[in-house]
């Protein structure tokens, strides 16, 4: 960079720039499967994975569907509004863990339903007194903020 | 006068000796009121309980590592472009105090991540490229160190910053590209749209503001130590040529 005018020097730099976001974009494009943390119901009722794959789904826990058995067995349904896939689990929730809210499970597919080993909740961006929350339940006004749908 | 005045090393100690006091009052000024209000004085959030607490350390703190590593990118633009030393020491300054910042970040997350998604760690888009990150600071800080030449130093560091920003842009904005992963999106956005009620909003902006005029505090004082080791340095090397 020493020796070079100052009219080359801009050039480089806006040249290595127009490179870097060209690469980024490829590399992001080339990516862009296999970069989403984890599938949607509808990707995995299309595209059902074999019963060996360890895979993530994410989506909402369906309303009314969590059932807690025997111990820790927990049973429930992931939705993501085009599709629902049942799910077991055995274990510790995750304190944010509810009916209506994201969740991201690991496991496997086996005969329509996913074997979670491991389920984390997501947290949507909404921060809210606990106080207001019971104030507007109690008025009968509360209505639950949208929390994401994640896109099929 | 220009603004190009200030890259003269006399003209930058001379006016900053008067800034950095102030800088720095202001910054404690707001870092105290931000902090115990948000600690003491706010309720608890919905669904999140007293762990909701942590946003006042965790935004403020990840948001300057980004911020950080773009004004890093500025000055080392400066520096490219320009050849203002002043300029070049400003970015190698601001690098240590942009690591802490992502380190604070990083492990403020885990502590709020293993309660309420359950995991300490996820290689989610965001968390993977904010950890990337952290990586190319040290790498940058190890840089100016590893190169004896202060021109070529200054030039090389550079280059990795404008490289690293990538990483830094991917942080902030990776929620938006790929929207499936496990980090939520921005709660303050300049849209304006209502994720944070005001009993948490008001003591997190006095916060963020506590925390900018912080980095503004520590960079200036360690800018100025800069130019003073590279002065003693010219004067050694004076002194060894007599």
């Amino acid at each position: 960079m020493k020796g070079l005018k100052k009219k080359r020097r801009i050039q480089i730099i806006v040249l290595a720039f127009v490179a870097l976001a060209g690469s980024t974009a490829l590399i992001g494009y080339a990516m862009r499967d296999g970069i989403n943390f984890f599938r949607a119901p509808a990707q995995v009722m299309a595209d059902p994975p074999s019963s060996g794959e360890v895979f993530r789904i994410g989506g909402l826990v369906a309303e009314g569907s969590l059932v807690r058995g025997q111990g820790e067995q927990i049973t429930f349904s992931v939705t993501d509004g085009a599709a629902t896939v049942p799910v077991t689990y055995t274990g510790v929730l995750p304190d944010l863990f509810a009916e209506g809210q994201g969740m991201v499970g690991t496991g496997r597919y086996v005969n329509g339903v996913f074997e979670a080993s491991e389920i984390l909740a997501k947290h949507d961006e909404n921060y809210m007194p606990k106080e207001v929350i019971d104030a507007l339940k109690a008025q009968g006004v509360y209505e639950a903020p949208n929390a994401e749908v994640p896109p099929s | 006068m220009s603004l190009w005045e200030y890259a003269n090393p006399t003209r930058f100690m001379a006016t900053t000796r008067r800034i950095v006091p102030v800088v720095a009052v202001l910054s404690a000024l707001c870092l105290a009121v931000g902090l115990v209000w948000g600690f003491f004085f706010t309720p608890d959030d919905y669904r999140q309980g007293s762990t909701v607490k942590i946003i006042y350390i965790h935004v403020p703190s990840a948001m300057m590592a980004i911020n950080a590593w773009a004004m890093m990118l500025v000055a080392s633009l400066i520096w490219l472009v320009r050849r203002h030393h002043v300029s070049a020491l400003a970015a190698r300054a601001a690098a240590p105090v942009g690591a802490v910042m992502t380190l604070i970040a990083l492990i403020t997350g885990a502590i709020w991540g293993q309660p309420m998604w359950g995991t300490w760690w996820a290689w989610d888009p965001r968390l993977t490229s904010f950890l990337i990150l952290f990586l190319f600071y040290l790498g940058y800080v190890a840089l100016w160190s590893a190169i004896e030449d202060p021109d070529i130093a200054a030039d090389l560091t550079s280059v990795l910053c404008i490289v690293g920003s990538v990483f830094a842009m991917l942080s902030r904005y990776a929620v938006n590209f790929w929207n499936q992963g496990l980090h939520q999106g921005a709660s303050l956005s300049m849209d304006r749209e209502e994720h944070v009620a005001d009993v948490f909003y008001y003591p997190l902006l006095l916060a963020i503001a506590g925390f900018v005029l912080l980095f503004v505090t520590l960079v200036l004082v360690r800018t100025r130590t800069e130019i003073r080791a590279r002065r003693l340095h010219a004067l050694q090397m004076r002194a060894r040529m007599a």
